[in-house]
């Protein structure tokens, strides 16, 4: 037992391949299992598969390699179909949005955008089509549909960068790239133009959320690991009926901080810190642009921010008209 | 064999550090890197140096020696030599000082194409037949106005032929236009960013700041100026990455990072920006003249070989002065040992005015 508290465990449990529980009558038939993998046993469950694919399932990824494809040959065109380049370069290069003066057009070159616009269209509706897979698959097998909720958490904010905030700022050119450097690119420029986005307070939940979700994936690890001598990696059985497992761990925290989450609940934590992180994010990136247009401005007027001594740096558009 | 723990943490270790140590190969510079402190406690107003670097660009950016200083005084060279109009108020020992220095400068050696003969018509010193006398004589018009009417940026240092020269014809950090794709693509064509950006360090920001901000004088501030938006303000973050590729421009040509110039909580704000930035404000406006009134004047005189491939001459950015040092060579005061590139006194200005664009 003491072995599975380790990711490399030199245990790998082999039994009858395993086809998952019987499927409602309306679903379609899944695949059978794949076989054993050695690998994937020393990371997790050795058995790979079965997979169900569904018709979301293949729909999904259908769009998403569409989406792929047309990201891959425009940068691909973009460099002249060298394929050395394309290597060299693949980091820098970059499907951009449509051109500023387009608009919220649907009709415009595809070169100036509207490959984009394809693109777009097609990864939101695999994304979609895989969020509704998750949710399908879950009611399948008789469980919650909290991954579903989850993912959709990202989803919004993937939504409002690309869809909605384009909409209400009335262009799609406010929208961010797909590509690597790009996308990083457009994260500094967004900010910068929009005064510093650190002064944005929901920017400021959103990092609290998602360092938040660190700490609390790091401290839930350790607990569990460290536990795993008592057979605590069996986190059902103890959120039932608790052991000397989750005795101690619940001990230890409110030995070192006086408060211990439980078995349960500590997963509500988890779940909502890490659903909050883009939800509030996604609710800053809407706000900006939209009702605020310099963060440091918005935030110095509400004493949110300190003031510090400043250079007085003379303004030199106050001294008479630019040269 | 068994794993135990201690095989199992060691390998682990071993992994991340593999990671973090290919991370660390491209990300940071070697050390050792030190930070001086540049504003109020705690606001990161710092500059970054590496000492280690720092040797290697102080000795690539020296300025040269000065020969002994001229006697002003005696006759004018327009008395004694044909055809020196915009030197001609100085003395005949002046005046062959400083064609002395202006051939080290950029022309060195002796030959057929160097030395006097740069731009000179050998035996003839007073023809205008080679076009880089022409080229010579607009330069030192402007250097005379780059030590007089811009001193908000050149202030007491000045500057000479060797700021952007040094020692070479044409200076080594010169920008023209380049082609861009042409005829309407189907599938995204080679634009005008996303690739790697020599002008802005490496970044996948536009590829040509220059003829925008440079050479044209488009808007260059791109953030919000009120709490909340305005009609007025419809800055895109297309215009904001050309700004963005200007910024990073003047940052890799000075060796500085934004904070020299900018408290970077708040760009566009004046009263919390280091008074570098108002050096560097008049410096683009000083670049502007430089390439539109004096560089761009001279481009029917240029031969095709001296101008870009869309026949636009070879212009200044940041880089042709600064060379990675955030007062060419280090504020060396050269037009302390130069006063032959000051304009000439009112009353004796030369009648001619070069051709200047508006």
């Amino acid at each position: 037992m003491a072995e599975y508290q380790y990711l490399f465990t030199r245990i790998q449990v082999r039994g009858p391949l395993y086809p998952g529980v019987p499927l409602p009558a309306e679903d379609e038939p899944r695949s059978k299992p794949f076989g054993f993998s050695h690998l994937a046993g020393k990371l997790g469950d050795a058995q790979i598969g079965p997979m169900y694919l569904g018709t979301y399932g293949v729909l999904s990824l259908m769009l998403g390699f569409i989406a792929f494809e047309i990201i891959g040959l425009n940068m691909l065109a973009s460099v002249n179909w060298n394929p050395v380049l394309f290597v060299r370069d693949l980091f820098w290069l970059s499907l951009d949005p449509p051109l500023p003066q387009h608009g919220l057009r649907l009709m415009m070159p595809m070169h100036e955008g509207g490959w984009w616009l394809l693109a777009g269209a097609c990864l939101t509706a695999s994304l979609l089509l895989w969020c509704a897979r998750t949710y399908a698959r879950a009611k399948s097998l008789g469980l919650g549909t909290h991954t579903t909720w989850a993912f959709m958490g990202a989803i919004w904010l993937f939504l409002v960068l690309g869809f909605i905030r384009p909409i209400m700022m009335g262009s799609w050119s406010e929208a961010v790239p797909f590509g690597i450097f790009s996308h990083l690119d457009w994260t500094a420029a967004f900010s910068i133009r929009y005064g510093n986005l650190f002064y944005n307070p929901f920017h400021a939940l959103s990092i609290v959320f998602l360092y938040g979700s660190v700490l609390i994936f790091a401290m839930h690890g350790a607990t569990i690991l460290a536990v795993g001598r008592f057979g605590g990696e069996r986190e059902v059985e103890h959120t039932i009926d608790r052991g000397t497992a989750a005795e101690r761990a619940g001990l230890f925290w409110r030995w070192t901080m006086g408060f211990n989450a439980t078995y349960e609940s500590i997963h509500r934590w988890a779940w909502w810190f890490a659903i909050l992180t883009p939800v509030t994010g996604g609710i800053g990136i809407l706000l900006t642009g939209t009702l605020v247009d310099n963060w440091y401005l918005w935030a110095m007027d509400r004493g949110f921010v300190a003031s510090y001594p400043p250079y007085d740096t003379v303004n030199p558009y106050l001294q008479g008209a630019p040269r | 064999m068994r794993f135990n723990t201690t095989n199992v943490t060691l390998l682990s270790l071993a992994g991340a550090a593999a990671v973090i140590g290919f991370g660390l190969l491209f990300t940071f510079e070697r050390l050792p890197v030190q930070t001086v402190q540049g504003g109020f406690r705690g606001t990161s107003m710092g500059r970054v140096d590496n000492p280690r670097t720092a040797v290697v660009m102080a000795a690539a950016n020296q300025a040269p020696e000065a020969p002994e200083a001229a006697d002003a005084t005696g006759e004018r060279a327009r008395e004694v030599y044909e055809n020196v109009p915009v030197l001609g108020h100085l003395s005949v020992e002046q005046f062959g000082r400083i064609m002395n220095v202006m051939t080290q400068w950029l022309y060195p050696g002796e030959g057929d194409a160097v030395g006097c003969n740069g731009c000179h018509v050998a035996g003839n010193f007073a023809s205008d037949d080679k076009y880089q006398k022409h080229v010579a004589r607009r330069m030192i018009q402007m250097t005379m106005a780059l030590n007089s009417e811009w001193t908000p940026h050149t202030a007491q240092t000045g500057v000479t032929c060797w700021t952007c020269h040094r020692g070479q014809s044409v200076p080594a950090n010169v920008w023209h236009e380049a082609p861009r794709s042409t005829g309407p693509n189907f599938l995204t064509g080679p634009g005008e960013q996303n690739r790697p950006s020599l002008a802005a360090g490496l970044s996948d920001l536009p590829l040509d700041p220059f003829t925008p901000y440079l050479m044209g004088a488009q808007e260059i501030r791109m953030q919000g100026a009120n709490q909340h938006p305005r009609p007025e303000s419809r800055q895109s973050i297309q215009q904001t990455e050309w700004t963005y590729s200007l910024m990073m421009h003047m940052s890799t040509s000075l060796g500085v990072n934004c904070t020299f110039c900018h408290n970077s909580r708040a760009f566009s704000n004046w009263e919390e920006s280091p008074p570098q930035r108002l050096t560097a404000w008049h410096g683009i406006r000083m670049v502007r003249d430089i390439n539109n009134t004096y560089i761009e004047s001279l481009r029917e005189r240029f031969p095709a070989n001296r101008l870009g491939p869309l026949g636009d001459t070879l212009k200044a950015n940041c880089t042709t002065c600064h060379q990675g040092v955030n007062k060419p060579m280090y504020g060396a005061p050269m037009i302390r040992d130069y006063p032959e590139l000051l304009p000439a006194p009112a009353a004796q200005r030369a009648e001619v005015a070069g051709p200047r664009i508006q």
